[in-house]
């Protein structure tokens, strides 16, 4: 084991998900602990723009796994390429994103690289000794808990999308290429296709700001006002299960225990009480805004910033304020 | 073809988490305990799978933990699996997730299960490791997260749906496998109370480490995660509120969040 610090960095059409990018910070402040280097390393086929922007955010080691088998993300080959990758750095931790694909690969790869991982984490601290010590959300975001490694063993942690911001600053990083070595059985899976849902707009899993609105946008078409602030703001929208289940948004949209779980750093709650269940799923926001015209809804004992009024004269009010700021 | 599905019981969502006085772990007493909310999914989805096709043979349900987690079995044979594993030994409380996934593949490696199919995470912990570490130690493929499956007329494979960030991945996959299911992929009946009746002459197999070969040299060789220091979320501080006409309230909060959070 080296001292090094290995960050996946996950991209998808040789673009970088912003999520991998945070994750360089505490890589950083880890590599300054062990006194290791940062490594980042990408899986995919054409990577020249996502390396680019790796290399920006300065850090020391990039290797680069590229061959047009990886084209798409597809679990198998990117846990064996990702293992290979391990093999030759050995490092002491390795970091991943929280996404879709970090929380599908990230358990696969510790399995496979008998490591010991823990999923979601928005802290890391490491002893003088070298044990990691992470601390993570668990029940819905109604606790957090510390988790400590074993101290033997290869260490691997995902973050949590906006937990750290991304650094600047860096450039000239040495490069590295390693070949992709198809494992017998790597074909069991297939990524057919990717299909898009909703077009150009945002997804609220993608989105660093979410509009979302209830059950009291009362109809489709009232949810113009929230996708013209939402377009001031380049956010996502969202909805509460009512306003789903009353069929005004799709239930892609859906945020709460049963919809997704959406952790931006700006999230506008518009015409939603703010049951249990919707809180679930966006109490890990970083700044919360509500607007309701009931001054004692729940969602305003969560909300950093709450407007009583009526959403139909405060909303199309912010988004005029919002263009009168951008100019 | 046989299938597994693993369950888990967990505190039920709208539980107040409270925190024990030493903070080594949530106050556990008088906390109403469910059957994961995820694998509800998976239950019914192999439960029909069973009903619909003449060659799924059987289902069966399998669950780490105390005596008590026995109810969330029951849970399950009452919605249509056949049979259950428990395994339930002072042993398994301390392992962590990827042990955990060590003890399940080393218990049901040899039981010939084309598809393994499990929520895609439980939601207290909310770690989401155990599928996909469980497919690895099987040495078999697996799709997270998937909120669509259609197995092929000829029960070799299947095609599945899954969410990612706006689309969703459409993936082929070689049986045997494992799939975790995400909220949306069947949603479960309510188990009728003839059925629970039924449910409690299902034969159900408890396994203790003893009976589970390899268990020790298995679980030894990953893992090892401890949780200790529970603590409440960060408090936020006090929420401002906003007062005036539409135009001010929008104004003073536009302000606040560029110049107070910085988030705009
Ligand atoms: C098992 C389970 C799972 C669930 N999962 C989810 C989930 O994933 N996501 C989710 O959201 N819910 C979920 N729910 C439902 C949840 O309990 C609530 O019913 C739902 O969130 C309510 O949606 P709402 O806030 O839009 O509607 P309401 O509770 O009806 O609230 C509407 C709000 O709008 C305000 N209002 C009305 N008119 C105006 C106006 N003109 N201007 C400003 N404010 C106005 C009202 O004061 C009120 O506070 C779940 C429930 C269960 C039992
Ligand atoms: N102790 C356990 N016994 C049985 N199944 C479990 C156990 N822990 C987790 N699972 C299953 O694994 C899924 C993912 O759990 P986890 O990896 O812990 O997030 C859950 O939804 C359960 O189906």
């Amino acid at each position: 084991m080296t001292n090094d610090i290995l960050l996946f960095v996950e991209q998808r059409n040789d673009q970088v998900h912003p999520a991998a990018l945070q994750a360089v910070t505490p890589a950083k402040a880890l590599a300054a602990k062990t006194g290791g280097q940062v490594v980042a390393c990408l899986i995919g086929d054409k990577l020249d723009a996502a390396v680019a922007a790796v290399d920006q955010m300065g850090v020391d080691r990039i290797v680069t796994v590229s061959d047009g088998a990886l084209a798409l993300y597809s679990v198998l080959r990117y846990r064996a390429a990702l293992a290979e990758v391990l093999a030759k750095v050995q490092p002491r931790v390795m970091l991943l994103a929280a996404t879709f694909m970090g929380r599908d690969l990230g358990p696969r790869v510790a399995a496979r690289c008998q490591a010991a991982l823990a999923t979601d984490v928005v802290e890391l601290s490491m002893a003088d000794d070298g044990t990691l010590d992470v601390r993570r959300p668990v029940y819905n975001g109604k606790a957090f808990c510390h988790v400590r490694f074993p101290k033997d063993r290869l260490a691997i942690a995902s973050v949590r999308p906006n937990a750290f911001a991304a650094p600047s600053g860096g450039g000239g990083a040495a490069r590295e290429t390693l070949a992709y070595a198809p494992a017998a059985g790597d074909e069991r899976v297939t990524v057919k296709e990717i299909a898009k849902a909703g077009g150009a707009i945002k997804d609220v899993t993608e989105a660093d700001i979410i509009v979302s609105g209830g059950r009291a946008l009362k109809n489709e078409d009232n949810f113009k006002i929230l996708f013209e602030l939402a377009s001031e703001l380049d956010a996502a929208v969202g909805a509460s299960r009512a306003a789903c289940d009353a069929g005004y948004q799709p239930h892609s949209r859906q945020v709460g225990l049963t919809g997704k779980t959406v952790t931006p750093r700006l999230y506008i709650a518009c015409g939603i009480s703010g049951a249990i269940q919707h809180l679930a799923g966006m109490r890990g926001s970083k700044v919360i805004v509500a607007v309701n015209s009931d001054k004692e809804a729940p969602i305003f004992k969560l909300a950093d910033y709450g407007i009583v009024g009526d959403l139909f004269k405060v909303v199309p009010a912010l988004t005029a304020e919002v263009r009168k700021l951008k100019g | 073809m046989r299938v597994l599905v693993v369950v888990r019981q967990v505190p039920d969502s709208t539980t107040a988490i409270k925190i024990r006085p030493d903070g080594q772990d949530i106050d556990r007493t008088g906390v109403k305990m469910v059957v994961n909310p995820f694998d509800e999914f998976a239950i019914e989805q192999a439960v029909q799978l069973r009903e619909k096709r003449k060659d799924v043979e059987s289902v069966t349900a399998l669950i780490v933990g105390p005596a008590q987690a026995a109810e969330a079995l029951r849970t399950a044979l009452a919605v249509g699996a056949d049979d259950g594993i428990h395994l339930e030994d002072p042993a398994f409380d301390k392992l962590d997730e990827l042990q955990t996934a060590a003890l399940i593949a080393a218990a049901v490696k040899a039981g010939g299960y084309a598809l393994v199919v499990l929520g895609k995470q439980e939601i207290d912990l909310d770690s989401g490791q155990l599928g996909p570490a469980l497919a690895e130690l099987l040495d078999v493929p697996h799709v997270g997260a998937a909120v669509k499956l259609m197995l092929a007329d000829d029960g070799k494979s299947f095609t599945a749906h899954r969410r990612i960030e706006g689309a969703e991945e459409i993936v082929e996959v070689v049986l045997p496998a494992v799939v975790t299911c995400d909220k949306g992929l069947c949603e479960m009946r309510y188990p009728s109370l003839p059925n629970l009746m039924k449910a409690k002459k299902k034969p159900v197999k408890v396994l203790k480490a003893a009976d589970v070969s390899g268990f020790a040299e298995t679980v030894g060789a990953l893992g090892g995660t401890t949780l200790h220091t529970f603590q409440p979320p960060p408090e936020r501080p006090p929420g401002k509120m906003l007062d005036g006409e539409p135009e001010q309230a929008a104004q003073a909060l536009v302000q606040l969040l560029r110049e107070e959070a910085k988030v705009i």
